[in-house]
This record gives structure tokens, sequence and C-alpha cells, in this order.
């Protein structure tokens, strides 16, 4: 379970995140929506520590993610994340790519990483590119490659930071493809997206986030399909 | 009118001196790159700290080494703190000088090769849990190796090159010195500086060449 508490974050002077509380049970998927600068993207940042906070408190399966005492690295073993710009390692193979934390970090051997990442790239459908080097794959392929990387670590949890946002229109549908098998499989996920008619298809709650809090929190039918706030319905008219 | 007669034979008979004055141009050269790519490497991290001083010392090494001339580096080094009474070997400033303007290039390519691999792979690394060293280690230098590969094979053909000084500090056993001395011995100029040209070429293009095929076993992508 993610519970995040009155969480305030800022850039410098800016604050980014301003109170936000929300909680997200096992098998739960959540998917944030709202406009840029919302907050949407910061705050998943801040679920795996790899942004610190200012107030409130993140706490994953009970431990308190930004108390000092805390390794973050243990941490992120069980929680994913897959960005916006996939961020693949240009000088590793995809096999290597997948591979590579599962060894390092979990301390596989050679054998089992390998069949896992092996597992995870069949999965996500890249089988015959193991041996490529991901500047030789479409974003399509490189962004599924990242969500295989992260699901080798055999996570408890996935974070989405708009994952197809910087795909060209055709491939995203790829991509969108695997998450949702993600969430059929029973995988607990929080999606920041754009992809308002794919929310509104695979999650159990949506939250729409205006001004770094929680404006109106419910199930898709309920947030999309009914928003009660007149802000909720400018939104979801301005990208529909 | 042109009454110069070339003798290349008796050039050809001084070719094993040479050679072994070539070996000694090239261990001073690699010696000096090692040493250099450590300052290097020691000089960019310094130029990250917030400290002023040791922020300060590394940019003023590499803002010396870079521009002044090698040679006023290896004459100060050698006749200059000869004058305070320090006395170091003609090689041992040839050395110092070179490793210093090696350290000064190099530390500048890895600053702006650092800054080529971006920030993201660093979060991408540590968010499938690697902690901050293997994150180094396994993403960042590989990546950073090959932006700074060919400037660092340039860097060690131009210290070959800059092995060539030590003949004004006196040094009398690398490529140059020896056949400086065999020059003023005969004053056949042309023939032996030709003769050390030609090999002072191969040395560089040989360094080239095997950087290249090296770049292409070690960078697949």
């Amino acid at each position: 379970m993610i519970e995040i508490d009155k969480v305030h974050k800022s850039f410098g002077d800016l604050e980014v995140v301003k109170g936000v509380s929300l909680t997200v049970n096992k098998g739960e998927v959540v998917s944030i929506i709202g406009g840029s600068g919302s907050g949407k993207s910061t705050l998943l940042m801040c679920i795996n520590g790899l942004e610190p906070i200012q107030r409130g408190s993140i706490r994953v399966d009970g431990t308190e993610v930004h108390a000092p005492g805390t390794d973050l690295n243990k941490l992120r073993q069980k929680i994913g994340i897959v960005f916006q710009q996939w961020n693949a390692f240009p000088h590793l193979t995809v096999l290597e790519n997948v591979m590579l934390a599962p060894r390092k970090v979990l301390g596989l051997s050679k054998q089992d990483a390998e069949a896992m990442a092996v597992k995870q790239l069949t999965h996500v459908g890249l089988a015959d590119k193991l041996k490529v080097f991901p500047g030789k794959l479409s974003g399509g392929q490189q962004q599924r490659m990242a969500i295989a990387r992260a699901l080798a670590m055999s996570p408890d949890y996935m974070l989405f930071d708009e994952a197809t946002s910087a795909l060209d229109p055709q491939l995203v549908g790829e991509v969108l493809d695997t998450m949702r098998l993600l969430a059929e499989e029973g995988m607990t996920m929080i999606l920041v997206t754009h992809e308002i008619r794919f929310a509104r298809d695979v999650s159990d709650r949506v939250a729409f986030f205006r001004n770094g809090l929680v404006h109106e929190i419910g199930s898709p039918d309920q947030v999309i399909g009914n928003p009660q706030m007149a802000e909720t319905a400018d939104f979801l008219k301005s990208v529909l | 009118m042109f009454d110069y007669s070339f003798h290349w034979r008796i050039a050809f008979k001084a070719l094993p001196d040479m050679l072994n004055g070539a070996w000694v141009t090239l261990e001073t050269a690699a010696l000096s790159m090692l040493l250099g790519t450590l300052i290097a490497l020691l000089l960019t991290l310094l130029r990250q700290q917030q400290n002023p001083l040791l922020r300060g010392f590394a940019e003023t090494w590499v803002s010396i080494a870079r521009n002044t001339p090698s040679l006023f580096q290896i004459y100060i080094l050698y006749f200059g703190l000869g004058a305070f009474g320090l006395h170091v070997s003609s090689w041992l400033a040839l050395l110092a000088g070179i490793t210093f303007n090696n350290a000064g290039y190099l530390a500048e390519n890895f600053r702006g090769g650092l800054k080529a691999v971006p920030d993201t792979q660093m979060r991408a690394a540590r968010s499938l849990g690697m902690n901050a060293f293997q994150a180094y280690r396994l993403i960042i230098v590989p990546q950073l190796l090959r932006i700074v590969f060919h400037p660092l094979s340039n860097q060690m053909v131009w210290a070959v090159l800059m092995t060539s000084l030590g003949v004004i500090v006196g040094l009398n056993n690398d490529l140059t010195g020896v056949t400086q001395d065999y020059n003023v011995k005969t004053f056949r100029t042309f023939e032996y500086f030709a003769l050390a040209a030609v090999l002072y070429y191969l040395i560089a293009k040989t360094i080239v060449l095997s950087a290249r095929l090296m770049a292409w076993r070690l960078f697949r992508y």
C-alpha cells in the first residue's frame, strides 16, 4: 500500500505539490490526470525518493520513504518506474539493459537474470530484439524495453510517468497494450497520463490534479464520465 | 645552386640508436598520459566542489596548462625551479611538463564528456535500485569513456610529439635527443631529422589506428 499524506514539494521558491493526500491499495490501478505543471509527475518522483519532499509523508508498505534512515536502494527494488523519455542505457543491448539490475542489485546469477530478462522481454513482445542496441529500436520498442527492465526487478508497484507522451502517435497503442496487460494481471499501478480514454478503461480510480492538489478523485465513470467540479469538466473538454 | 648531396647510408646506420630513442619517447608519452589521465579525473572532481579553494586550484591548473606554450611549461620546470635550487633531471622535467599539459587538456575533455551524458541516465539507474557508485561504474563511466575516447587518443599523439621538447632541457636519449646528437656530430641535419620525422609519423599513425581498432571493438553501439 502507498500512503501519501499531505505532501508538499518545492523546487526553490516554487511550490509544485501543495499538500496532496492519496492512498493506493494493493492491486489497484490509479490514474492521475491534469494539466502540465499541476504536480503529477513530480509526485511520482517523490514516491520512490528520486525527489525529496519538504513536508508531509509518503509510506510504502509502512516504510517512510523520506525518513533519514530509509534504505532507498532497497525500497526502489520494489517500485518500478517508467519515464516519459524511456531512458534506455544506450551502451547495452536490449537483453543487457534488462539483465543489469537483477544481476547487480538483486544479485541473481547470470543464468537466472538472463532467464528473467528473456521472460519479461517476451512479455512485452521484444523476444526477437535481445541482441539489438536500443539506438536501433523505435520509441515504442524502447519504451516497452523500459517496462520490461522495470518488471525484471519483480516490483510490487509500477509507476508510469507519461509513458506515451514522447511517442509518435502510431506507437502509442503498442505501449498502452503492454500497460493494459499489466493492469489485467493485477499489478498495483499509478499512471500519470494524458491518455484519458485509456485511463477510463484500465483504472480503478482517477485523480484530477490541479495547482498541486487533488481536485477531484473517484471512479473513472464518475471523474471522467460525470465530473462534479467545473475545472475537471473544463480540462476534460480541452483534451478529449 | 642545389649542390647538397644526400648521404642516407650514414643516416640509416643510426637507425638502431634512433629506434632505442623512439622507445624512450613512447614510454615517456605513455607514462605522462597515464599520470595525466589520473590527475585529470581528480581535477574534474575538484572542479565540481563547493570549496572555492579546491575549485580555484583545479581551474587555475586547467587554465594555465591550456593557455601557455608547452615549451615554457617544461622550461620553467627545469630552469625556473633550478634557479630556486630545486634541481630535477631533464627527463623528469619533461615528464612533469607534459603531464601538466595532458592533465589540463584532458580535464576539460572530461568535463565536456560528463555534461554530454544526460542526468536522466543517472536517474534511471538509481530508480532500478543501484547505488550511486554502481550507477557511475555501470552506466555513466562506460558512456563517458566513449565520448572522451577520441580526444584521449589525440592527446596521446600530442604527448608523443611534445616529448621532442625534451631536447631543450638537455634530454639526449629520446628520439629527438638521439637525432640531435647525430646532427651536431655530422651536420647531416636533413637526413637525420627526416628519418626521425618518419619515425614520429609512424608512431603517431600507429596510435591513431590502434585507437580506432580499440574503439571498434569496445563501442559496439
